[in-house]
């Protein structure tokens, strides 16, 4: 077995286990409409989760998500109902701004060496700050493309409903993997992650690779709030408080170190939807209030962190074992 | 090996290398030569210059004269990635690779091979496993590297380096956390790159391994050149005085020790019995008594350092035990060591030692106060009074108590450190290089202090790498090889040439 697999591993064993209690107590688990639904409801979680993925596999960590994805909102609906603005131009416009201030937290981080903690937090401040300085009032999104997009389902014969959103993430996170597995920029992630100098030395562009892991990150919130503005079809500078910490949560829960260097997308995935299906559950259930979700994920948080503990410093552990043991047997001949 | 037998063109020419830094000389007019298809140890003791070369040569350092010529051209190494492509690899003692990511990958990290654009993982993973099996190590390359044994890090990286079309491989102190079968297969694997025509610089302290696997040897010293010498030819006597810097003589006993004190005025103190620490040191025994100073002397990476870390506790000893007045005592960490009366000055003033943004004053009380424990205040009045005590007692060379250490000479930096342990008066000091990079005249002073402190009563045990220093003081000397204490010399056998013939006996 290989130990980099098995925080993945236990992933899906808690995330099958619970999935199976759930449909053993709700027969409605079984069908599409609850899968649909957990798709377009984490949509703009899982999107900008996939984003830090990357950023927790290099080491850092992202704190700016839940207030891009705020700006991008806000940011919208002033281009598309004050400005008039087509809505694909503002967001094109608000993915190419996000792009930049990820590549600016970028550069801080790699040549101003300022902790990716405090970096992305002033990116946080900063973003909120911006959406409630553009306006504090929740306005609407009238446009028709709003509602053509809306209009973009594939109906299962159950009634399960995979719209736009549910199709956008499925499709960001096939990307992750593809991006994490298959291209040098996915490796060098990695590989800065193990050990930043031993990447450099091994010739690893780390200042390129690192500026684009923000960018990324940045990118892939403003879209989430592109997705989010789509199903509220509104712009509100408050929305998604706290997000960054749901999305946190959900790489670690799925596997991904926070050490840097070891972790999959596909984790992040998982750890993106099992909150949904305690939501679910509970919702369904009605004997606990949803806030009940809280407590549960951040049990789980605590014990996939304690997990990851315990894997990295078994390992330690048995390098002193190893040699003593080895010690032991050479002195037995004489 | 017959290789260099008939005259042949150096793989890589160094000629009047010379690199200084702001306050140090670190190479001089450094000529080197090398050879392809030859192992060629570098060998010298701290500060020698061996690092410096080896930098400069990799371009991490730009050097300030000289020429490097490799096969007959040219070369200005700009950074290590540059040296890499000119053909000059190095693998560090510290190795330089991802542990979380898998053998094959770390082989190939930058350069893998694609397929329509993509990652082909597949031919990765075979290539490497061609790679290493031409040096008969058959692995499964798609595991993690740090699953793998240090020994198999080291060959991969060895594999990367030569795979990135070295011709002259630089082993950095390869085989110092090896066990000796991992040293076997590490030496396979040197012996099939020099069939290869690969020019290999050895850089270790192991002198059993020079002699075994490397052809020739240059020797530095403060920078200098002080050697080259073809391995066979070299008597190991030779090889440690050179290495020492000193002269042999024929008297053995050329200083004529008056010593004042007698075996009765010591006092024991402490006894160890099969002290060890797998790896770092082999069990041996010692024992400490007040009023006497026991130098420790040997080769850089000896066991010197190792000896002092694990008597403090800093390194757990995992055989053998210590004893006060026949009573067992638990030395498994500082605080412990401290409880017991021991204090320790490290090696590396700098990173170990004091503590640059606070004053003589709280430099000073640091010791005093951990042992107290953080609930024992000591006020500032008598803190003032202990400081002012030291700096006199010591001649502490400050504007005032309050002063900022960083900003005194290294000579007085190290009395500071001396100070912190005499106020909490400890029964036995252990000085790890005491007089290490200070000036003459502080030197001196470090060594007369040393000398009242033993006759104060305390318990000396001092660690130097000047051998004339250490004949100088010390009323026993401990005398370690490659890891092992080999023997202790007392009264008329201290001398510099019985030192040097210890270290050089096998």
């Amino acid at each position: 077995m290989k130990s980099r697999f098995f925080p993945l591993l236990m992933t899906f064993v808690v995330f099958i286990l619970l999935y199976l209690f759930a449909y053993s107590q709700y027969s409605s688990f079984g069908s599409m409409r609850v899968v649909c639904n957990l798709l377009r409801n984490y949509a703009y979680l899982g999107i900008p989760a996939v984003g830090v993925t990357f950023v927790i596999l290099s080491g850092g960590i992202d704190l700016s998500p839940g207030s891009v994805i705020a700006f991008t909102g806000v940011f919208c609906a002033l281009m598309i109902e004050r400005q008039g603005m087509h809505p694909l131009v503002a967001f094109a416009a608000i993915l190419a701004i996000a792009t930049v201030f990820g590549s600016m937290i970028g550069v801080l981080i790699y040549y101003f060496k300022i902790p990716s903690f405090i970096a992305t937090l002033s990116g946080m401040f900063l973003a909120r700050g911006g959406a409630y300085v553009l306006t504090t009032d929740s306005i609407s999104i009238r446009h028709p493309f709003y509602v053509d997009i809306s209009n973009i389902v594939y109906v299962f014969p159950d009634g399960g409903r995979f719209t736009f959103a549910a199709g956008a993430f499925v499709v960001v996170v096939l990307i992750g993997i593809f991006l994490a597995h298959y291209t040098h920029f996915g490796r060098n992630v990695y590989a800065i992650g193990g050990n930043e100098t031993g990447a450099a030395m091994l010739g690893v562009p780390v200042a390129r690779t690192i500026i684009g892991i923000y960018a990324l990150s940045s990118f892939l919130s403003a879209f989430a709030g592109i997705i989010l503005s789509l199903s509220k079809r509104s712009g509100d500078s408050t929305i998604a408080l706290g997000a960054e910490m749901d999305v946190i949560a959900a790489v670690v829960i799925g596997g991904t170190l926070l050490t840097g260097g070891v972790g999959y997308v596909v984790g992040t995935f998982i750890g993106v939807l099992l909150p949904g299906v305690i939501h679910t559950y509970l919702t369904l259930d009605g004997s606990l209030t949803p806030w009940w979700i809280k407590i549960i994920v951040g049990a789980l948080f605590l014990g996939f962190i304690l997990m990851q503990k315990l894997l990295s410093s078994r390992a330690d552990f048995a390098r002193p074992l190893r040699s003593l043991r080895r010690a032991e047997e050479q002195q037995q001949p004489v | 090996m017959t290789v260099n037998e008939q005259p042949q063109a150096p793989l890589l020419e160094a000629r009047g290398l010379t690199k200084s830094f702001v306050a140090t000389q670190a190479l001089s007019d450094v000529d080197f030569t090398l050879y392809g298809g030859e192992v060629h140890a570098l060998l010298g003791e701290n500060g020698a210059g061996k690092s410096t070369l080896i930098k400069v040569l990799t371009g991490v350092y730009r050097r300030d004269a000289g020429t490097i010529l490799l096969d007959g051209v040219e070369i200005e190494p700009g950074n290590p990635r540059h040296a890499q492509e000119l053909g000059i690899s190095a693998v560090y003692q510290e190795i330089n690779l991802i542990p979380t990511l898998s053998v094959a990958e770390n082989i190939f990290l930058g350069r893998q091979p694609t397929r329509f654009g993509l990652l082909d993982q597949r031919a990765a993973n075979r290539q490497a496993r061609e790679l290493l099996k031409a040096f008969h190590i058959d692995i499964d390359v798609t595991r993690e590297l740090s699953s793998y044994s240090v020994a198999i890090q080291q060959i991969v990286a060895i594999v990367r380096g030569v795979d990135l079309s070295a011709k002259v491989l630089i082993l950095d102190e390869p085989t110092s956390s090896l066990d000796r079968h991992e040293v076997e297969i590490l030496f396979s694997v040197i012996r099939s790159l020099k069939k290869r025509g690969i020019g290999i610089i050895l850089i270790t302290h192991f002198l059993d391994q020079v002699y075994e696997i490397s052809d020739r040897i240059t020797v530095l010293r403060n920078g200098q050149k002080v050697g080259e010498h073809r391995t066979a030819e070299l008597p190991r006597l030779r090889l440690i005085s050179e290495m020492l810097g000193r002269e042999l003589t024929d008297e053995l006993s050329s200083q004529d020790k008056s010593r004042a004190r007698t075996e009765s005025e010591y006092e024991d103190f402490l006894e160890v019995r099969g002290f060890a620490h797998h790896g770092k040191i082999e069990p041996f025994d010692l024992e400490l008594r007040k009023h006497e100073i026991v130098g420790l002397a040997g080769l850089l990476g000896s066991g010197r350092t190792e000896i002092a870390h694990l008597l403090f506790g800093i390194q757990r000893h995992d055989k053998g035990h210590a004893f006060i007045n026949g009573r067992r005592i638990n030395l498994s960490s500082p605080q412990k060591a401290i409880r017991q009366g021991f204090g320790l000055c490290p090696e590396d003033r700098k990173a170990e030692g004091i503590i640059d943004a606070l004053s003589v004053r709280e430099n000073i009380i640091l010791a005093l106060q951990a042992k107290l424990g953080w609930f024992d205040y000591l006020s500032l009045k008598r803190q003032r009074e202990l400081a002012q005590e030291m700096i006199d007692a010591l001649r502490i060379v400050t504007p005032d108590a309050e002063t900022p250490v960083s900003q005194l000479s290294g000579g007085n930096q190290q009395k500071v450190i001396l100070a912190r342990w005499l106020v909490s008066n400890p029964e036995l000091l252990i000085l790890d290089e005491p007089t290490r990079g200070i000036d003459v005249g502080a030197h001196a002073e470090i060594i007369s202090i040393v000398k009242r402190l033993a006759k104060e009563g305390k318990a000396m045990l001092v660690i130097s790498s000047e051998l004339a220093e250490i004949v100088d003081y010390s009323d026993r000397v401990v005398v370690l090889r490659d890891h092992k204490k080999v023997t202790e010399l007392e009264g008329d056998q201290i001398s510099e040439n019985m030192i040097v013939q210890a270290i050089a006996e096998r």
